[in-house]
């Protein structure tokens, strides 16, 4: 997996199926490899939010910072998206996001997908789409755990 | 209807508030039994309730419920003294079946305490782990703090190549394991198209959102079973008080397969 280039891993993930191929080259030139050591943050609460990001490999926080220290809220995985705040104003990440273990990436160019989305209402509600899953997901993970139902359970 | 007596042999501290009652035979029997089973537990004068067995099926060993502390019957279970005399009905029930799992994958979907009850199935899973193909737990708890059986999860990976992997509702200081719903990770577990079984266990609302999530990967209703919790009193069918609908969980359950549970969990107050 590490060894795919980038138009090598899109047209395999779920996020990217569907896109034809000058979708795909187009948001592959907007993508870079990145990689974060454990403890280093992709993007800061309240900074301007100008990527996404797909993991390939390693485990990232989605925390906050409390007055007592940070609270982790979510965790991703290896072929997790992270990040939608650069599609929604004001474009600032509302979380921190910290690599917890070694954490191969490949980043999204939030700026430059935005400017082709506008341009291409095709190509941009097919991303706005697998954006809305990602946010469900997460906002159905929240939900389910605000349950407490392992507390209460006998 | 009459219980055996047992006695307390040992007692084991799984977290802050779950620990697991070992008890031998009074008369020197041992309770035979299928890994998904339940019995009536009772502490004389005091109450009894309905407790999963958590220890080996195959084993000559005592027998092990493993106990939430959370009412007076389970505190008095959870607490009995060594050489205390408790009450036992049962075994009652349906099991897993798991034997119905060999030669494909299985996925075991665990919440909370839920993960006692699958326990068993694991144990007999591992005792003739080379029948199975791909084995995963899938378990979701509260907190790491929460987490039972640590030693087991670690036996399981590490001995009886079974994907263990763990999530948790809220971290913890040093905690850099997952944090998310038990759900999510349905849509990453490998496992082959033919003859999948998944066995699911926790409260039912995550069971029914983990059976949901299997139907998506592919999973046969019908080869996806859960263990369904009510009121059981008598364990024999009698009383009605575990009814659901037509269906007694203390006799016809508490494992069930999802194609016949799906119309009764989709309605509520059922």
């Amino acid at each position: 997996m590490t060894r795919l280039t980038i138009e090598q891993y899109l047209p395999h993930h779920p996020f990217f199926a569907g896109l034809d191929e000058d979708d795909l080259a187009f948001v592959a030139r907007c993508a870079t490899l990145v990689h974060f050591h454990p403890g280093e943050y992709l993007f800061r609460e309240g900074e301007p939010a100008d990527a996404f990001y797909v993991l390939r490999t390693g485990r990232v926080a989605l925390e906050t910072r409390l007055g007592t220290g940070s609270q982790v809220l979510d965790t991703a995985d290896a072929d997790d998206v992270v990040g939608w705040s650069w599609l929604v104003p004001p474009y600032r990440w509302t979380f921190d996001a910290r690599a917890v273990a070694e954490t191969s990436a490949v980043a999204f160019d939030g700026a430059c997908l935005r400017e082709r989305c506008e341009n291409d209402p095709g190509l941009g509600y097919l991303l706005l789409r697998r954006v809305v899953d990602v946010m469900a997901t997460r906002l159905h993970s929240a939900r389910v755990r605000l349950l407490d139902l392992y507390g209460g359970q006998s | 209807m009459l219980p055996r007596r047992f006695r307390v042999a040992s007692t084991r501290h799984d977290n802050h508030d779950t620990l697991t009652v070992h008890l031998e035979p009074c008369d020197g029997a041992p309770l035979a039994f299928a890994a998904g089973q339940f019995t009536m537990l009772q502490v004389f004068g005091v109450g009894e309730v309905p407790i999963s067995i958590s220890g080996d099926p195959r084993g000559s060993g005592p027998l092990q419920h493993t106990i939430r502390d959370v009412g007076s019957v389970s505190h008095a279970l959870a607490f009995a003294a060594p050489g205390e005399v408790l009450g036992v009905r049962g075994p009652f029930g349906t099991g897993w079946d798991v034997a119905d799992g060999k030669g494909g994958d299985v996925v075991l979907v665990a919440g909370g305490i839920g993960l006692a009850p699958l326990r068993p199935a694991l144990l007999e899973i591992c005792a003739e782990r080379d029948d199975y193909q791909r084995v995963s737990l899938l378990y979701g708890a509260r907190t790491p703090s929460d987490v039972l059986f640590g030693d087991d999860l670690r036996t399981w990976a590490e001995r009886h190549r079974i994907t263990v992997e763990v999530i948790v509702d809220r971290g913890e200081a040093g905690w850099t394991g997952r944090i998310g719903l038990v759900t999510q990770l349905i849509g990453k577990v490998a496992f082959g198209a033919d003859r999948r079984l998944a066995l699911v266990c926790g409260p039912e609302v995550m069971m029914r959102q983990s059976a949901v999530a299997l139907v998506a990967r592919g999973v046969d209703p019908s080869r996806i079973r859960l263990s369904m919790e009510r009121n059981m009193k008598c364990g024999i069918g009698l009383c009605g008080h575990c009814q659901l609908r037509e269906l007694f969980l203390c006799l016809d359950g508490p494992v069930l397969a999802f194609d016949r549970l799906e119309p009764l969990m989709a309605r509520a107050e059922l």
